[in-house]
This record gives C-alpha cells, sequence and structure tokens, in this order.
C-alpha cells in the first residue's frame, strides 16, 4: 500500500496476524489448532505466530512484502478458546484466504496448514483439530470416484450394511493358497474380501499372480452363488507408474474394486488414483496405514477427522474408520463425528462430536465407512446400532477363525448381520438385544452357532487414548 | 471343540435377507411396514431365475408412489406371484432423495428358498 515504509527487524506476530475482531468469510478455509505453548509465550502471540507460519509470515520482515497485498493474503488467528480438561492448552481458530490455495489440492493445503509450522520452536506442541474447507474449494475436489450410492447400484446391494474380511496370514501365503482362502469367504456369504495393506508385491506372492487367483476366485463365487462380489485389489506400488500398470492390470481382469493407502502412499498417490477410477468405472478402497502416528497424540499432529475430510476431497469409496467395538483406538461419538464427515452432504458444528465447523460438502459423494480391527459375530448388534446401512463391517479373525473354516464363519457373519438387520427394521433395541437376536439366529444357522461359541469371551476393553476434549469432573 | 463340519456346495443366494429362513407373512408384513415407514417408494420386480443377476428385472406395473398400505404390497406381490409363477418377486422401497433404493429383497424364489 503506498505510504507504508519498509522497516526491517522482527516484530510480533499478534500485530500484523492477531485479528480478534476479523469476522470470517464464507469463502475462507478454517482451521483450529489445539496449542501448548512454551512458558512465556502470550496465547494471542502463539496463535499469530501460527497463522503466519503457516501462511505468508516468516520470522523476520522482507522487503518484498511490501510488493504484495499481505493484508489479502495473511491467515488471521480470530479466536482463542480454553481445552476443556486441560489448563495448558488452548485452540486457535484461523482463518485463510482461499486464494492461498492451488485449486484441488490436499497437497498444497496440507503443505502450509501442517508444514514448518508444527516444528515451530515458540509452540511445545501443535494439533491441528478440525479444517471448514469452503464449498468454493470442495468444488474444485474430485472426490470419491463413485460414492455411496454408486456402489450399492453397481453391487446391488441394499437395505444393509457390507461385509468384508482381510485375508491372513498377512504375509506369506503364495497367490493359490490365498485365492483358495477368498473364494472360502465370498462363496460363504461375504461381499468382500481384502487384501491386507502390507501385502504389496513380496517375494512370496508377486502381485499380478494375486490379481489372477483372486479374480478367479471371485468369478466362481459369483456364479455359485449369484451375488455380486469384490476384492480389494491392493494396487499400492513403490511408484505412480507402477501403481497404474496394477490399476490397469485389474481392470482388465474385470474386477470391480481396488485398494490404495492413503498416507503411506501419499496424497499425490491417492488423488491420481481416484481420478483413474473414476474415469475407468473401478471402486477404491482406501486403507490408513500411518494415521495413528499423526492422529492418536491428543496434543501434537493431526485428528483423524482432518484426514478423513482430506480423503474425501481427494478421492476413495471406502475408507476404514475404526470399528468402537473391536481391538483398535475409536472413542464412539468421535467416531460418529467423523463418519458424519464421510457420508453426510452437510455436517453441523456439534463439539459433542467433535466437530468444530459446519462442513458443506455439496453435492461431492459420500465414503463408505469401513469398520475394521477385531470384530466377530458377537459385535454385530453394536456395529449395526452404530453404524446404520451405510457401512462395510471387515472381519478377519471373525470369519478366517471359525472352526469349521472360511466359509462358515462368512456364513455366520451374514447371518447376524441380516438377522440383527432384520429385528432392527422390526424396531428392535439391537445394541440391547443382541444376545437375543443372535441366539434366536443361531437355532438356524449351525454356523452362528459354533461362532458364538467360540468367541463368546473375547472383548477388547481398553480405555481409550484420544478422547474428546471434555471437563474432568 | 465340536468336530470340524464340511461346508455345504454354495447356494444360490439373493441378497438381502436370503441367509435367514424364508420369512413368515408376519416376518413379511413387519419388513414392509419399515419400507413404507422410512417414506421410500414401494416397488415390485420379477424376473426369471437365469436373468437374476442384471441390474434390470421386469418391473411389475409401477411404483407404488405414496402408497402407506402394507396390505396393497403384499397384494400386489402375490399377483405377480401369481402371473409368474417360476420367477424370482421382490419388494424394493426407492428413496428419491439418495435417488437409489433404501432396500431390496426377494419375496418369493422360484422353486423356494
Amino acid at each position: 500500500m503506498a505510504g507504508t515504509t519498509y522497516q526491517a527487524g522482527v516484530k510480533d506476530y499478534a500485530k500484523t496476524y492477531w485479528t480478534p475482531d476479523y469476522l470470517p468469510l464464507d469463502s475462507d478455509l478454517l482451521a483450529v489448532f489445539k496449542v501448548v505453548t512454551q512458558a512465556g509465550v502470550p496465547r494471542e502471540e502463539a496463535a499469530a505466530a501460527v497463522a503466519a507460519e503457516s501462511s505468508t509470515g516468516t520470522w523476520t520482515t522482507v522487503w518484498t512484502d511490501l510488493l504484495t497485498d499481505l493484508d489479502y493474503y495473511k491467515g488471521r488467528a480470530y479466536r482463542i478458546e480454553p481445552v476443556p480438561g486441560d489448563p495448558n492448552a488452548f485452540y486457535a481458530f484461523i482463518a485463510y484466504p482461499l486464494d492461498l490455495f492451488e485449486e484441488g489440492s490436499v497437497v498444497n493445503v496440507l503443505t502450509s496448514l501442517v508444514g514448518n509450522v508444527f516444528g515451530f520452536k515458540a509452540v511445545r506442541s501443535l494439533r491441528l483439530e478440525d479444517v471448514r474447507f469452503p464449498l468454493a474449494y470442495v468444488k474444485t475436489c474430485g472426490g470419491p470416484p463413485n460414492g455411496i450410492q454408486m456402489e450399492r447400484d453397481r453391487l446391488n446391494k441394499y437395505g444393509r450394511p457390507l461385509l468384508g474380511c482381510t485375508i491372513k496370514p498377512k504375509l506369506g501365503l503364495s497367490a493359490k493358497n490365498y485365492g483358495r482362502a477368498v473364494y472360502e469367504c465370498l462363496r460363504g456369504g461375504l461381499d468382500f474380501t481384502k487384501d491386507d495393506e502390507n501385502i504389496n508385491s513380496q517375494p512370496f506372492m508377486r502381485w499380478m499372480h494375486r490379481f489372477e487367483f483372486v479374480m478367479e476366485a471371485v468369478r466362481k463365487a459369483e456364479a455359485e452363488t449369484g451375488e455380486r462380489k469384490g476384492h480389494y485389489l491392493n494396487v499400492t506400488a513403490p511408484t505412480p507408474e507402477e501403481m497404474y500398470k496394477r490399476a490397469e492390470f485389474a481392470k482388465q481382469l474385470g474386477a470391480p474394486i481396488i485398494m490404495h493407502d492413503f498416507l503411506t502412499a501419499g496424497f499425490t498417490a491417492n488423488t491420481g488414483l481416484a481420478n483413474w477410477c473414476r474415469e475407468n468405472g473401478m471402486l477404491l478402497h482406501i486403507h490408513r496405514a500411518m494415521h495413528a502416528v499423526l492422529d492418536r497424540n491428543p496434543l501434537h499432529g493431526i485428528h483423524f477427522r482432518v484426514l478423513t475430510k482430506c480423503l474425501r476431497l481427494s478421492g476413495g469409496d471406502h475408507l476404514h474408520s475404526g470399528t468402537v467395538v473391536g481391538k483398535l483406538e475409536g472413542d464412539r461419538e468421535a467416531t460418529l463425528g467423523w463418519v458424519d464427515l464421510m457420508r453426510e452432504a452437510f455436517v453441523p458444528e456439534n463439539r459433542g462430536r467433535g466437530i468444530f465447523f459446519d462442513q458443506d460438502w455439496g453435492a461431492m459423494p459420500g465414503v463408505f465407512p469401513v469398520a475394521s480391527g477385531g470384530i466377530h459375530v458377537w459385535h454385530m448388534p453394536a456395529l449395526t446400532a452404530i453404524f446404520g446401512d451405510d457401512a462395510c463391517f471387515q472381519f478377519g479373525g471373525g470369519t478366517l477363525g471359525h472352526p469349521w473354516g472360511n466359509a462358515a464363519g462368512a456364513h455366520a457373519n451374514r447371518v447376524a448381520l441380516e438377522a440383527c438387520v432384520e429385528a432392527r427394521n422390526q424396531g428392535r433395541a439391537v445394541e440391547r438385544e443382541g444376545r437375543e437376536i443372535l441366539t434366536e439366529a443361531a437355532r438356524h444357522s449351525p454356523e452362528l452357532a459354533i461362532a458364538m461359541e467360540t468367541w463368546k469371551e473375547i472383548k477388547f476393553e481398553f480405555d481409550v487414548v484420544d478422547k474428546l476434549d471434555v471437563a474432568h469432573h | 471343540m465340536p468336530e470340524t463340519q464340511a461346508y455345504k456346495t454354495t447356494e444360490r443366494r439373493s441378497e438381502t435377507f436370503s441367509y435367514l429362513p424364508p420369512m413368515t407373512p408376519e416376518r413379511m408384513r413387519k419388513q414392509i411396514a419399515y419400507l413404507i415407514g422410512r417414506g421410500w417408494n414401494p416397488a415390485v420386480e420379477h424376473t426369471e431365475p437365469e436373468k437374476s443377476f442384471s441390474s434390470f428385472w421386469y418391473l411389475w406395473k409401477l411404483p407404488f408412489f405414496g402408497e402407506k398400505s402394507v396390505d396393497r404390497i403384499l397384494a400386489e406381490l402375490e399377483a405377480c406371484h401369481r402371473a409368474n409363477p417360476g420367477h424370482h418377486v421382490r419388494v424394493l422401497g426407492y428413496d428419491n432423495f439418495t435417488q437409489s433404493q433404501g432396500t431390496a429383497f426377494v419375496v418369493y424364489r422360484a422353486g423356494g428358498h
């Protein structure tokens, strides 16, 4: 601006980036960070520093600042709130103008929001709790290649959750033995089987061999049951070129669905693969290896709800969500919060579920949450109640560990699911009456009766590490 | 631990509820009441069993838009079954908000369940 003169030196971030009177625009990208400062750093200054370091600022004034309209481009810390139950931490709300980010690039958004600022010395710890992507930005992203409704229509599955199973042992099987395990699960009644995330193309089973045997198993199970089936063929690969090669081969074999690990492979690879899936009529299952490194520490990192939003924008038709009830970490209300973010068209602010902002997805399709990790037939009533129909329940040992083998295990899973869905539709309280519902169903299914006997003692009742922030009583 | 048992040769199935025993009229009535209660539009479809893998079965009349009577839907299912005795007959609920189906399941299976 004419009239402003250049003064070299270091000035307080708060002078420029703390703007408590600012009213965020509908087009602003909003973020909330949980901040713990170093001793003696005022909260306003720390919030402003986070805004600065994640947008236009650097530690000292530079003359080229005056060649642009920094007031237009800067991020603004506009609100500070205490964190319930933690006197050392506070929430810093920051608004970023939309033009700071390349269209359709969660890569670019994350590079700014969780870039250098996370190593910034003036903060002890920093966690990105939530991001509001303005609808104008959502519209620039491709999103899920197919979405929940397209997947249902393609697979002819209505009025119930989908069922899957991850093939185990996760490492070491040969391609033909692996295909055997797939065939047994699918003919027994599952909709999907899944490559374990670690399965890429190791010496014991090269990817092309796996794809061929697995697709023979899928086709045979479809022909025998008359139902549509799929196996998530993991195309996660060391290079994008190799990833696309595997995806193309899966398509050539007639596979309906492939799979990708979005965090270890990265958002660039994921967005590219999602675009490929959209252009090639392929469903895309997304696994989340590495997420707990980023999201489990309550004071530092990126909350899973942010990773969920980024994945929906980048593209995927399924995303692992946690189960609430199984062997892996996940608070119930928090999980329901990010499950809403996967599936709904509009998610209103709801602090009770850890949702800090309204999020409007416009017409972007929804993602199937995948509940996976240590689940078995006894969990089915709770899973049905928690997730409703638009979810995929992904077993492992809960199918393969059945005393009579995979087909019987799959059959037991399917009977349990359908019994719970029928009971729910009758208006019964499925979670509370779970035992009776399963016991009734088992009278017609020896497969279910044995499964219930096998797993009756297994529970996973550890306390969650990453809880929602609430005041301690 | 009981002895391992062989799993039977694979049976033809027909998606939702096809792993439960055939529905009694009373159970059927409750499922159709649920479908209507969700605000979905009931419809009836049927097909020759050998064509059942297709997305498109024969549509019986038109969807029964706004129909609230469970008896009416049960009567239409039965009428469709009588007119096409060798066919699978299914009921479905069109959800016009998702532009998809809220539920669908086979009510009469050709050759029994």
